[in-house]
């Protein structure tokens, strides 16, 4: 393989390389980036590329086969659409992070060992902080530098288990690995944090909100599906995956009915989507994998639509708050349009690309619960329906409902950028295409697909399951039983870092400083009283000496006052005669003698 | 003036509420017809549970999920988390 280069460089490089056009050829030029990515990638054989040696490790920087090149297609496909949004901010350091980030997630699925996706595991948390920063505010400053903090502790983590792993078993290929020992422990939490587990996931609603408009878009994309393509890779049908997704996907749906900010809700519903995700990788069938595969490939399409459209509508009302929104249908109509479509989709309706991909995983779990020692993927069901109710509740009708619709919050601004209205026209057509025409997609699947999405059934229950929520949305709304959007902040499993992190900045604020001051005060004390006594200690010393030999000579009163203030003042003033200040230098040496 | 949209019109909202009940009415009398045809063979029935073919089992099921959702997030979670915007910064 001489004439194929790394995908990941074309974008790194690429990348750095934009900040040195200008005006239409920038454009142009960003867009060409994911563009010859594409044509790169779709020319190289499947197989090892780039090994390297180094030393004792065996380093394979390009390993494609069916479930790393089902990733490459996506990673390529939104990059080119998010770089299509973003044209016209303007922003090299948006552009530049943008696809830095973009570019260590393809490092990372293509890495074909642990220690090169470690590397551009790392990259990745680079990249994504730079977009969070690049909004330069204050909150997003703050955020940004938790998310770093929290991505850097997964980071060792990760490092940690690779390390285990590799003095345990000599091996650092990407292949399965079972739980056993401290190092795949390692491995598998690490993961878990990028894979926004319960309780890990706070870094995620925390910081996706403050981030760039453009910049949301790519981090929806790249971090969590990295991580589930690593948990596709190293653990699948790990049993432990099953239940953290399934809480994944129940819990978010709560916070996202009561959460004010839009950009939030839909933080959570991607935490939901990605436990469903990672439901299909723990149950560990062809079908659930496959099912996992194909819903990742669509959420990154459905939800970077939402995620446009909220950022579109944040743009041209700089508002995100459900409780400043609302009626923009008006002014934005296309925008809404696709939103809608977005929100069709994330919910899984007949004939948008949610609906051929959450049910294979659904579909997957029905069936397992069938075999011995398999009851309880009964409840893995009931609860996955219950969160595909929810993330329609949620998604689906909230998110276009409080932006577009609902109370006019009287918003009459300009319908978003031409160059928007196209990323977003791209990404719901996509949506649409896979939704009724699902055969590309399942044609690009890990594993050969036998599952048809089209049966009455399936259509019938689905739709029955979509409008009975929107029914109990309607009634709850109607009856105002709905709860009302609330200025407010919740509070999440962040809480444990940045309040206790608040409480123990206090102790330690109140406990160490007044020590740190008690010491200072000790050591000033001592020094300033050792400095005052041997400024003129010489002088007293001979002073002391001088007055009794001069009360034995007969000196008195006046006459030794005046003796005393002159031998002091020539002592301080070295202004005694040479062979005076020999003597009393004699005599000080020698007082010094006796006394030790 | 500014222009008339859609909604701003009550009627429209009353049509698409309308609609919108009729659909729900109509998608429930297709969950008997289909129950019916698939107990008569006519049509195969893919089900992996019993109580899907209960009729109407998957409305009964979105709708009494969202109430439920709706219901502990508003009077369990919302109280239990709630806190003011500056929270954090204080």
């Amino acid at each position: 393989m001489t004439n194929s280069i790394l995908p990941a460089l074309i974008f790194m490089i690429g990348g750095f390389m934009i900040p040195f056009f200008r005006g239409r050829a920038k454009s142009i030029y960003m867009m060409l980036i994911p563009v010859v990515g594409f044509i790169n990638l779709i020319n190289i054989p499947m197989g090892d590329h780039f090994l390297m040696n180094f030393s004792d490790f065996k380093l394979v920087l390009l390993h494609i086969d069916r479930l790393s090149l089902l990733f490459g297609y996506i990673y390529h496909i939104i990059a080119l659409i998010t770089v299509i949004y973003i044209l016209n901010f303007k922003n090299d350091v948006e552009y530049v992070a943008g696809f830095f980030y973009a570019g260590a997630a393809l490092g990372a699925v293509y890495a074909g060992d642990l220690f090169s996706f470690f590397i551009f595991w790392e990259m990745l948390t680079i990249g994504s902080v730079m977009l969070i920063w690049a909004r330069k505010t204050k909150s997003a400053q703050a955020s940004g530098l938790r998310y770093l903090l929290v991505h850097a502790f997964g980071g060792l983590v990760l490092l940690a288990g690779i390390v285990l792993h590799f003095t345990e078993t000599g091996s650092l290929e990407m292949l399965k690995l079972t739980l056993s020992g401290p190092g795949s422990y390692l491995i598998f939490v690490g993961i878990g944090i990028n894979c926004a587990w319960p309780v890990l996931h706070p870094w995620l609603t925390d910081a996706y909100p403050e981030a760039t408009i453009g910049g949301t878009v790519f981090l929806s994309a790249f971090t969590t599906k990295t991580a589930v393509y690593a948990l596709a890779r190293l653990f699948p049908g790990t049993e432990a995956l099953i239940w953290i997704g399934v809480a994944m996907a129940a819990f978010p749906i709560f916070y996202a009915v009561i959460e004010n900010d839009l950009r939030r809700v839909l933080a959570y519903s991607l935490i939901n989507q990605v436990g469903f995700m990672v439901v299909g990788i723990g149950i560990g069938t062809e079908l659930s994998i496959n099912g996992a595969c194909a819903h990742a490939f669509n959420d990154i399409l459905f939800k970077g639509l939402l995620f446009m459209s909220m950022g579109a509508v944040l743009y041209r009302t700089g508002k995100i708050n459900a409780t400043d929104l609302g009626g923009l249908y008006k002014s934005m109509p296309w925008t809404a349009l696709f939103c809608c479509v977005g929100a069709a989709s994330i919910s899984a309706f007949p004939l948008f690309s949610g609906f051929v991909s959450k049910s294979m995983v659904m579909e997957a779990a029905a069936s397992g619960s069938h075999l011995a020692g398999q009851k309880s993927y009964v409840v893995v069901w009931l609860v996955l329906l219950f969160a595909s109710a929810g993330v329609f509740h949620h998604a689906g009708i909230k998110i276009p409902f409080f932006a577009f619709f609902g109370h006019d919050a009287g918003h009459r601004v300009k319908e978003a950028p031409l160059n928007m209205l196209i990323a977003m026209g791209i990404a719901a057509f996509l949506c649409i295409f896979i939704g009724t025409y699902p055969k590309p997609l399942y044609n690009l699947l890990p594993f050969a697909v036998d599952y048809h999405p089209y049966t009455i059934s399936h259509v019938l229950s689905q739709t029955e399951l979509l409008f009975f929520s929107a029914l109990a949305f309607t009634l709850l709304l109607l009856s105002g039983i709905y709860p009302a959007e609330i200025r407010a902040l919740n509070v999440d499993a962040d809480w444990i870092y940045r309040k206790t992190g608040k409480a123990l900045y206090r102790i330690f604020d109140a406990v160490l400083n007044p020590l740190n001051a008690w010491c200072e005060r000790i050591v000033r004390g001592v020094a300033g009283s050792t400095a005052d006594f041997f400024k003129d200690a010489g002088a007293k010393i001979s002073l002391f000496v001088a007055v009794n030999i001069w009360l034995l000579a007969g000196y008195r009163d006046k006459h030794l006052e005046i003796k005393k203030q002159k031998l002091y003042n020539d002592i301080l003033q070295g202004t005694l005669p040479a062979g005076i200040g020999a003597a009393v230098t004699i005599t000080f040496i020698l007082l010094i003698y006796v006394l030790i | 003036m500014e222009k008339k949209h859609v909604f701003d019109d009550p009627r429209n909202v009353k049509r698409l509420l309308t609609v919108f009940f009729s659909s729900v009415v109509i998608l429930l009398i297709l969950d008997a017809f289909y129950i019916l045809l698939s107990r008569m063979n006519v049509i195969h029935s893919h089900m992996n549970y019993q109580w899907e073919e209960f009729w109407g089992f998957y409305a009964f099921f979105g709708f009494v999920a969202c109430v439920i959702l709706v219901l502990v997030s508003k009077y369990i979670l919302r109280p239990l988390v709630k806190r003011e915007e500056n929270y954090y910064d204080k």
